[in-house]
């Protein structure tokens, strides 16, 4: 018998509606309780710049992030985030302007073959606005040990980051360009 | 991936009261989904318990602080308490996964992780942890990676978590809400022995949730250090790693801990090492007759005979960075 402490059981072969904020967009969508976000990113919403790698959490490729932070999305049940935000790599560039990350990822030639690049960007966007991790290379170097580049593009990604900071700094005391009252 | 039914707890006590035979809960799923994907989990529901209220890190008035079980690790890892008085703990959990990982895995879920073994991934080899009486094929198979302390014939996985060995050598005590009720558990009696029956690892009933971990009060002054040797610089599990914590008394060792990683069936603590070590000079010399004292019974397998002396190695080096930490920290007092 179900009670009111563990509700809305969904039975293996139905679908439940899931209501989530995806790049910054309001969305109302109906998923089966198996349905891994990844899964459903790329092949049900259409969103193909989040990367399937390995689908075991091992190489970065799927990293999305979950109100701010950097995830697996490979690792996590669609219905698991109700009520959450999610930030793809479509997410990241606004009013039509690259996210800084993007931008030095460009400048600074940070991929080859491009696979693993949005879950880099993803990584290295979220890291950069977490305080807790250190600002040096070496510190940057670990926090984004869970992205894999079969490419070794690595030496240029971590310049690319540290270029984005600089930038992210620089926004951050510029005057803006418009819509200052 | 196979299919399931979903719901989701809002109430710890009943939530406990839910569970059908093959249900699983769900928190960080790191683990969970991982293995659910290569069908070594079968579960028949997932109970997400994501909303219950057990994200608190807090103080207790005897001095240990409880964790709630579904702070993740890297909340727990960056907690200005856990730094400041249980760095052993911050530095396991930080070494431990990616950082999309440990933003997902929580506290308890670290506690609940399975063998990274490829016998007991892999649904087409023979493994006694997965599938009870079918043999193990980690044995005399490609064993470089498995235990050579807490093996038995049944098996030899080794248990994966750098998080475990630091809260063995910490002590802590597993609060377990089941259907009976609320009840404790020691930690370094929380996981299993593999003996004849590997498919139980751990003190956990049908129906039970973890819902908290105590640390023991933390030592003072002291030195800790969690030493993590692996295949590569980041982001591997250990070969063999230490967490190992004591506190000075002049030139001799007080109190010790001592807890190893990488190598043992379950998170591996070594009170003999420890008490080896206790009213000792902190000196190379009692340090590697601690390590020989903590490794004295392993038995290696064909291929990772290299993790005894590895061992010993990361419980040398464990010990001497703890007692120049425990020097530093005893200086820092004084000088208050």
């Amino acid at each position: 018998m179900m009670d009111d402490s563990v509700h809305s059981r969904t039975a293996s072969s139905e679908t439940q509606s899931l209501n989530l904020t995806l790049n910054g967009e309001p969305l109302t969508l109906q998923v089966a309780p198996n349905a891994v976000l990844l899964d459903v990113l790329r092949e049900q919403l259409g969103l193909g710049g989040t990367k399937k790698g390995c689908d075991h959490g091992q190489c970065g490729a799927c990293t999305v992030q979950i109100d701010g932070q950097a995830m697996n999305s490979c690792l996590r049940l669609a219905v698991m985030c109700e009520g959450q935000h999610v930030t793809t790599v479509e997410g990241l560039a606004r009013d039509g302007e690259l996210h800084p990350v993007q931008q030095s990822f460009l400048e600074c030639d940070a991929f080859q073959c491009g696979y693993c690049t949005p879950g880099q960007m993803m990584s290295a966007a979220a890291l950069l606005e977490d305080e807790r991790i250190g600002t040096d290379d070496a510190s940057v170097k670990e926090a984004m040990s869970g992205n894999i580049c079969r490419c070794g593009a690595y030496k240029n990604i971590l310049t690319a980051i540290q270029q984005a900071r600089t930038q992210l700094a620089h926004d951050a005391t510029a005057p803006r360009k418009e819509g200052v009252a | 991936m196979r299919t399931f039914a979903f719901s989701r707890a809002d109430d710890v006590a009943q939530a406990a009261h839910q569970t059908a035979p093959e249900a699983a809960f769900v928190a960080g799923g790191t683990t969970l989904l991982d293995l659910v994907k290569l069908d070594v989990m079968r579960p028949s529901e997932l109970i997400d318990i994501n909303r219950l209220p057990l994200k608190n890190v807090e103080w207790l008035d005897d001095g240990r602080l409880k964790i709630g079980a579904l702070v993740t690790n890297t909340d727990l890892a960056h907690h200005p308490d856990v730094q400041q008085h249980y760095p052993v703990l911050s530095q396991a959990l930080l070494a431990g996964a990616s950082t999309q990982l440990r933003n997902m895995a929580t506290t308890a879920g670290n506690v609940m992780q399975r063998t990274r073994c490829p016998y007991y991934r892999d649904p087409a080899a023979a493994c006694n942890r997965r599938e009870p009486g079918s043999g193990c094929d980690a044995r005399h198979g490609l064993n470089r990676l498995n235990a050579v302390l807490g093996g038995s014939d049944a098996c030899v996985a080794v248990h994966p978590s750098d998080m475990c060995v630091a809260m063995a050598a910490i002590g802590a005590t597993l609060t377990l809400q089941g259907p009976e009720g609320e009840r404790e558990v020691a930690f370094q009696d929380f996981h299993r022995l593999p003996g004849d029956t590997p498919h139980i690892e751990h003190d956990l009933a049908d129906g039970e949730l973890i819902t908290a971990i105590t640390l023991d009060a933390p030592l003072v002054p002291a030195g800790s250090y969690y030493l993590k040797l692996r295949d590569r610089a980041s982001y591997e599990f250990a070969l063999a790693s230490t967490a190992a914590q004591l506190s000075l008394d002049g030139e001799m060792i007080g109190e010790a801990r001592v807890a190893l990683g990488g190598v043992g069936t379950k998170p591996w603590r070594c009170p003999e090492a420890e008490a080896a070590l206790v009213g000792q000079p902190a000196e190379m010399a009692t340090f590697e007759r601690a390590a020989d004292i903590a490794l004295r019974d392993a038995v290696p397998l064909e291929h990772n005979a290299f993790k005894i002396p590895l061992a010993r190695q990361s419980i040398i080096r464990a010990l001497r960075e703890a007692t120049r930490l425990a020097r530093q920290s005893g200086e820092q007092e004084g000088q208050a």
